[in-house]
């Protein structure tokens, strides 16, 4: 068994990642508890140098491990959105914990031990790597959901998740194994020849891929498998549900695009319609559902919900090669403009949560329009991108989502995407209707981090939506490697 | 690669306004006042220049930017900007309305007049934006734009059932465009190009899909417009709307709806409109005796302008429908006229409003002895409305009448013939209406003022200046209507000749 160069090349930002976190596991020990704020920075500081070495990895492709883990383009652009999403989260994490008084410095280990698993998710182009990868990712959640101990809806939403989670993991195995059986390898690549070479047992393989399906359907909160996310983000700490709704789902979503246009293409007759009504429903319920909610986390889950729909709509056209590509490049700028939009919008709700839980009913935001304009009107472009309005980000996604779909010629489920889309604004103008046409006196958190974030968001979301291009080129090139 | 400046400053000129807004103290309302008020005639004053470099007997797109935007894989989306006959004249309306708009709110706005500036601007940029983007994608981002603002005015500013109004419009007119959108997508993918000119050069659009695409932005422009049965949206908006608010949405936004019409729809699908020509037409007659009715039945002011909007603008849709050359002629002309008329409307109705603050028609009357000043202009700006020979409503009309009677693609003159009742119906409601506030004995809202401390007045000079410059157009297109048509008519004959192949 030799490894070479090549294969730790390939994992390199991964291996560096998980290092630092086992690292920072030990430099916590012996930071003093009123300094825990070291630990954040030490965070960030392997999260920069993580970008680093990702970045110097654009335009490489690589495969290492006897191709159990790849690196394209594809990775590097879902392994930066992942780990800017990691610097976000602890922007967000670093006062709230504090003031909270749950600031305890395995927070950030355990944010940087989970990032690590997202980012092998995408690389990873064999079945056991994935679910490995599914695990490493899962179980720091777990714990963070139900950081906020002894606080009884965190550790609610901790057990929750990690009960549905075994679950959904379970079914993750269960399929892989009988992918297995079908094809007898779990190298994406050795499944999509056996099925090319006529050898695998296609029932018994198409079995497997819905098994599969439904275990990432957990992950990313499609429905029918949605059922824990309202209750998770609501009762996880603020600052873990945005790195959740973000992070989770680019992840759960690359390892989708990754396992099913690499190893089930010719299964795609029969998973598209699956993956249509699963799209359509998630759209349909998500939205419908987030109108009559009143909880602000509640409501931005629900919206979460809903644009998994969204990205899944991009995705049902996996097994088309004409138009898989341009599928696969929408649905990742699709989770560019949402995981911005969504780190923005939470970094609001967190500006306005109260110590003991208050503050996050949607009544609570009312008069924000006088009271503080910046962030309402930052608040205002937050929800009009995530409607999909200019001149916002927002826009843009949704444009090249639907671009994606019409060139597949779904036009039903356009239209359901559409019209869904319509709903959304319904309960995201409610919140600006609130903020400028209520009367209220808000009190709002004015702490340099957060500040930063959501004022960096607005900006890009306002600047990404007039000049795409560059972000859309990157995009377009992020291909994946076929072997 | 174009680069012309003119139509870019008219477009952005308003965000140079927006710019030095949002450094002033929102306590120095008089400042806040000018700046907005200077930034909208300075823009006034570019789209007058604009004019003048127009070359009116040139059909052709004129001053064309046309710079790459978003290039990627099988999308070609430019920045695609320029003027035509169809554009030209809602340009100007567009500029000129603006300062009057924002001056009317001089006494009327007293809460926020910072936001509401900066608001009013920034609608301003996108309605500009509609009238000159060339390619899809960017009309749609301005098309959309322009709902944000108005969004804003209507449920900040606007009467006690403002955010329920606010959302309406909003939700209703996004309903449309989301399907347009999908349209959009088809044509940008499948014919390789976003931009106007390039789709109809290249044309050969299959008839079966070609009526898929007109009714997805059909449907988008007509909840704009608003045809019936698309309109329920229009009476709320306008009445919960500040007057400037109302001003605008009549005068320029329903326009937008029109516009998209002539620009998008007739030269896109030219089969399906031919074919959808006698249905258009239908839907306008009945848009067009049904809003007369209804607003016969208004005790409301506001509401009753509001429902002869829906009228007046079946007028302007029957002309576009009529697809020869006199009936989309006048059509554009009516829409000028509209934007006119119902502007000074809404503005008289919101002079009187802030002195009564009750538009409720029974307990008005008698008042033009108090204010015969007021009570002239009104005069003046109703008979236009109605559509009296000498004003600038008869010559749209009368053209469009004309249009729809000899009209090919409709196919039978009973149409036009039932929309002369239109005309007739229109004098029956603004003469009941003009006659119930002005005429007669004093209303008791002359006592009710009078108790609270202050008798009524007639106007004030900043009043008469704002409603002015609309009187001079009035009476200008209504006798002298040459100049107006000669920028219109280059365009619209290249059109027509676009229809005409397609009918045969």
């Amino acid at each position: 068994m030799n490894l070479t160069q090549a294969d730790f090349y390939t994992l390199l930002p991964v291996m560096v990642l998980t290092v630092w976190a086992v690292a920072l596991l030990l430099v916590d020990l012996f930071i003093p508890k009123e300094r825990k704020g070291w630990t954040a920075f030490l965070a960030v500081a392997g999260l920069a140098l993580t970008i680093g070495f990702s970045l110097s990895q654009i335009g490489q492709e690589s495969s290492g491990f006897f191709e159990m883990v790849v690196l394209d383009g594809f990775s590097t652009f879902v392994n930066i959105l992942l780990l800017v999403s990691g610097l976000m989260g602890i922007s967000l994490a670093y006062s709230y914990l504090k003031r909270m008084g749950i600031e305890r410095g395995e927070y950030y280990s355990l944010m940087l031990f989970s990032i690590a698993g997202m980012m092998l998710m995408a690389q990873a182009s064999d079945l056991i790597v994935v679910f490995l990868a599914l695990e490493l990712l899962s179980i720091p959640l777990y714990v963070l959901a139900a950081f906020a101990h002894p606080q009884h809806d965190s550790g609610e939403a901790g057990i929750k998740y990690f009960l549905l989670g075994a679950f959904s993991g379970g079914f993750v195995v269960y399929g892989i194994a009988l992918v297995f059986g079908a094809t007898q390898s779990t190298a994406l690549a050795g499944i999509a020849a056996a099925a090319l070479a006529g050898t695998a047992n296609i029932p018994l393989m198409l079995a497997g891929s819905a098994l599969i399906l439904v275990g990432f359907s957990f992950k990313v909160a499609a429905v029918p498998f949605h059922m824990w996310t309202p209750d998770v983000y609501q009762g996880a700490p603020t600052p873990v549900t945005a790195f959740m709704a973000a992070g989770a789902k680019i992840a759960g979503f690359a390892a989708l695009m990754r396992v099913f246009s690499t190893a089930f293409p010719s299964l795609a007759v029969d998973l598209a319609p699956v993956l249509a009504v699963l799209a359509a429903l998630t759209m349909i319920v998500g939205n419908v559902v987030a109108v009559s909610q009143t909880n602000i986390k509640r409501m931005l889950a629900y919206s979460s919900i809903a644009h998994a729909g969204y990205i899944l709509m991009a995705f049902v056209a996996f097994g088309n090669p004409a138009v898989s590509a341009t599928a696969i490049a929408a649905g990742i700028f699709y989770l560019v403009a949402y995981a911005l939009t969504n780190f923005g919008s939470w970094s609001i709700v967190i500006a306005l949560e109260k110590e003991d839980g208050k503050g996050l009913e949607l009544e609570d935001y009312a008069g924000l329009g006088k009271s503080n304009p910046l962030m309402a009107a930052a608040m205002t472009i937050f929800m009009l991108s995530l409607t999909g309005i200019p001149p916002t980000l927002g826009l843009v996604g949704k444009f090249y989502l639907f671009s994606a779909v019409i060139a597949a010629d779904m036009y039903w489920l356009a239209i359901v995407g559409v019209l869904t889309s319509l709903i959304s604004a319904f309960y995201y103008l409610r919140v600006v209707v609130i903020m400028y046409m209520k009367d209220g006196e808000p009190k709002t958190l004015s702490e340099p981090w957060l500040n930063l974030t959501w004022i960096a968001m607005a900006a890009i979301t306002v600047i990404l939506g007039f000049m795409p291009a560059s972000l859309f080129n990157w995009a377009s090139q992020a291909i994946m490697k076929l072997f | 690669m174009d680069f012309e400046l003119l139509p870019n400053l008219v477009t952005f000129f308003p965000l140079v306004g927006v710019l030095i807004l949002f450094f002033i103290k929102p306590d120095n309302k008089v400042l806040v006042r000018w700046v907005a008020l200077a930034t909208s005639l300075a823009t006034f004053g570019i789209s007058l220049v604009l004019l003048q470099n127009f070359d009116a007997s040139n059909p052709a797109l004129q001053m064309v930017t046309n710079l790459p935007w978003i290039t990627v894989a099988n999308w070609n989306i430019s920045y695609y900007m320029g003027v035509d006959g169809l554009s030209i004249l809602l340009i100007l309306l567009t500029t000129f309305l603006t300062p009057i708009a924002l001056l009317s709110t001089w006494s009327a706005i007293e809460e926020r007049e910072k936001d509401f500036n900066i608001f009013f601007l920034m609608l301003e940029v996108g309605m500009l934006g509609v009238f000159m983007a060339q390619d899809l994608f960017l009309f749609y981002v301005y098309w959309e734009f322009t709902l944000v603002p108005m969004y804003f005015l209507i449920g900040i500013w606007g009467g006690p059932e403002r955010i329920y109004a606010s959302i309406k419009f909003f939700l209703y007119t996004m309903a449309g465009s989301l399907l347009m959108l999908l349209a959009i997508l088809w044509l940008g993918i499948n014919q390789g190009t976003f931009a106007v000119p390039d789709l109809i050069a290249l044309g050969g659009i299959p008839a079966g899909i070609q009526t898929w695409l007109f009714l997805a932005f059909a449907i988008a422009f007509a909840i704009k417009v608003p045809m019936w049965p698309l309109h329920s949206w229009l009476p709320d908006a306008h009445v919960q709307a500040p007057t400037a608010g109302s001003v605008i949405l009549a005068g320029v936004l329903l326009k937008m709806g029109t516009y998209g019409f002539v620009r998008f729809n007739l030269p896109l699908f030219p089969e399906a409109a031919v074919k959808f020509a006698p249905i258009m037409a239908g839907l306008a007659v009945v848009g067009i005796i049904y809003g007369a009715i209804v607003s016969y039945y208004q005790r409301d002011i506001k509401k009753l302008v509001a429902y002869s909007s829906i009228s007046h603008l079946g007028f302007v849709m029957l002309g576009l429908f009529a697809l020869n050359s006199q009936g989309i002629q006048g059509g554009i002309l009516q829409m000028i006229n509209h934007g006119l008329s119902t502007g000074a409307l809404f503005l008289l109705v919101g002079m009187i409003y802030e002195q009564t603050h009750t538009r409720d028609f029974d307990v008005y009357g008698g008042l033009w002895k108090i204010m015969p000043v007021y009570g002239t202009i009104m005069l003046v700006v109703t008979l236009s409305s109605m559509g009296l020979p000498g004003l600038n409503g008869f010559v749209g009309e009368f053209t469009i009448l004309l249009g729809a009677f000899g009209s090919e693609a409709i196919g039978s003159a009973w149409y036009a013939g039932l929309s002369a009742i239109g005309v007739i119906l229109a004098a029956i409601y603004m003469l009941y209406m003009y006659q119930k506030i002005f005429l007669g004995p004093e209303g008791s809202i002359v006592e009710t003022v009078k108790e609270h401390g202050h008798a009524l007045r007639d106007l004030s000079v900043r009043e008469i200046i704002t409603i002015t410059p609309l009187l001079v157009f009035i009476f200008w297109i209504g006798l002298y209507p040459k100049p107006f048509f000669a920028l219109i008519a280059p365009t619209v004959d290249n059109l027509v000749a676009v229809l005409q192949a397609a009918m045969h």
